[in-house]
């Protein structure tokens, strides 16, 4: 019988190895797999290369990657730090310590998207004629140009649901979703964490995320205070 | 002289030219404002990148959910009608054109459009783009709220951008707390200003040449 439940989060991650590429949801706190940052911040692993939406949410959960240069590679849409006074992070990528690949979001979100649904690439207009895009090809389309965008896949994708079942069905609340159910399908391995477990199967109209996408579910009631 | 548009002023100006039906992104700051200030019984949809679509009041402090939140990260409640999608079909809704009009807040608009509202160059600090590209690139019109001027004084409506773009001749209509101001084919066209200045005060903030419409109007706004 599938049951995707593990026991807990720093079981969720036993291989998760140096030098792999990560996707971290959230969106103003909602969705943001708090304990799943905390327990990455615990493990060992390095050299890591990091996809989320914006950074200050890891730094805020899992300071020690950074303090620990742990991080290598971002793609982010945001990544000002709080605050008037340059973050840990800011200065590591000030000293060409940390690469930050910077994103407009819908580029950012549309990446991920495409990664999961085996579009290696696409053109979009956003930014096509901004230094931004310096050194991607551009072409007219319409007579309008667009820049070519990459698909960006990852390692393992970690997100925060309301609700799972044995299957890894997931069900949202609220805006929780927002890069979640994109970077479950564009990673090998996508972990989940839930405020609670049915013992029920849901049923089909409450799936907001089918089970086909999520591999590890991680019960993780509470979130406590989420720092970004 | 008649005092300047307070931040809620220039929102409820704004908000005024919302019509019936329209949907609508909201940028951070000012923009967000308007929300509560579409005339009654005028129903407009609002959308927010991350998701929300039917966006509702700022939620009061006893049914304020951190997993309901808006693109500013603000507590948010869902209006009636009002629906909630993933990140990316938020952006293809944004880029595919069915968002009628977005609101953004701007550092500098120039006489032909262009917009700058991502990136005042702070030293040492990370940037942040976030979807306002996406926004004045998809939206079927772009329109911005921003001061007349700088804290320093120094004009923001400009013959040419300094700043980084947002995008490039995006900008239909600029609200300040001075005027209202349409970008066009000619470049700048007052349509509304403060009464009791002058034009050639409002010139004098401003780097590139007005024009003004002939049927110029004053711009009010109530007590808020």
């Amino acid at each position: 019988m599938i049951d995707k439940r593990v026991a807990d989060a720093a079981a969720s991650i036993e291989d998760l190895e140096d030098g792999a590429t990560l996707m971290i949801s959230g969106f103003g706190g909602a969705g943001a797999p708090v304990n799943m940052m905390r327990a990455i911040e615990a493990s060992s692993a390095r050299d890591l290369r990091v996809v989320i939406n914006s950074l200050r949410f890891l730094e805020g959960q899992a300071p020690a990657l950074f303090e620990d240069r742990r991080v290598a590679h971002v793609v982010c849409s945001a990544f000002r730090g709080r605050g008037k006074e340059p973050s840990l992070y800011e200065r590591q990528w000030q000293a060409g310590e940390l690469e930050i690949e910077l994103a407009p979001q819908g580029s950012f979100a549309e990446r991920i998207r495409a990664g999961g649904a085996g579009i290696p690439a696409f053109f979009s207009p956003t930014a096509a004629d901004l230094a931004l895009s310096a050194g991607k090809e551009v072409r007219e389309f319409d007579g309008r140009p667009a820049v070519l965008e990459t698909a960006l896949t990852a390692d393992f994708a970690f997100l925060r649901a309301d609700v799972a079942d044995r299957m890894g069905n997931l069900k949202f609340h609220g805006s929780q979703a927002n890069f979640g159910p994109a970077m479950a399908t564009a990673s090998k391995i996508a972990v989940a964490e839930v405020r609670r477990f049915s013992e029920e199967l849901l049923p089909p109209e409450d799936i907001h995320l089918a089970g086909v996408y999520v591999d590890r579910i991680v019960l993780a009631p509470e979130t406590g205070e989420i720092r970004g | 002289m008649v005092e300047p548009l307070s931040r809620d002023g220039m929102a409820w100006r704004a908000a005024q030219d919302l019509e019936e039906g329209m949907v609508v992104n909201l940028g951070l700051g000012m923009p967000v404002l308007a929300s509560s200030y579409a005339p009654a019984g005028r129903e407009v949809i609002y959308q927010s990148e991350n998701g929300l679509v039917g966006v509702g009041p700022e939620a009061s402090s006893n049914v304020a959910d951190p997993d309901l939140v808006d693109a500013g990260s603000r507590r948010v409640t869902l209006a009636p009608g009002g629906s909630i999608v993933d990140s990316a079909a938020a952006f293809s809704m944004i880029r595919g054109g069915h968002i009628d009009v977005t609101l953004l807040g701007g550092f500098e608009v120039a006489a032909n459009g262009d917009l700058a509202n991502w990136d005042m160059q702070v030293p040492n600090k990370g940037q942040l783009v976030g979807g306002a590209m996406d926004l004045a690139y998809g939206a079927g019109e772009v329109r911005v709220i921003m001061q007349h001027v700088t804290k320093a004084g120094e004009p923001r409506l400009l013959n040419a951008c300094r700043l980084p773009l947002t995008a490039p001749a995006c900008v239909a209509r600029v609200y300040t707390d001075l005027a209202v101001v349409d970008v066009t084919g000619e470049g700048f066209v007052v349509r509304e200003m403060l009464a009791g200045l002058s034009q050639a005060d409002l010139q004098a903030k401003t780097e590139a040449p007005l024009a003004f419409a002939s049927d110029l109007k004053s711009l009010e706004a109530p007590p808020l």
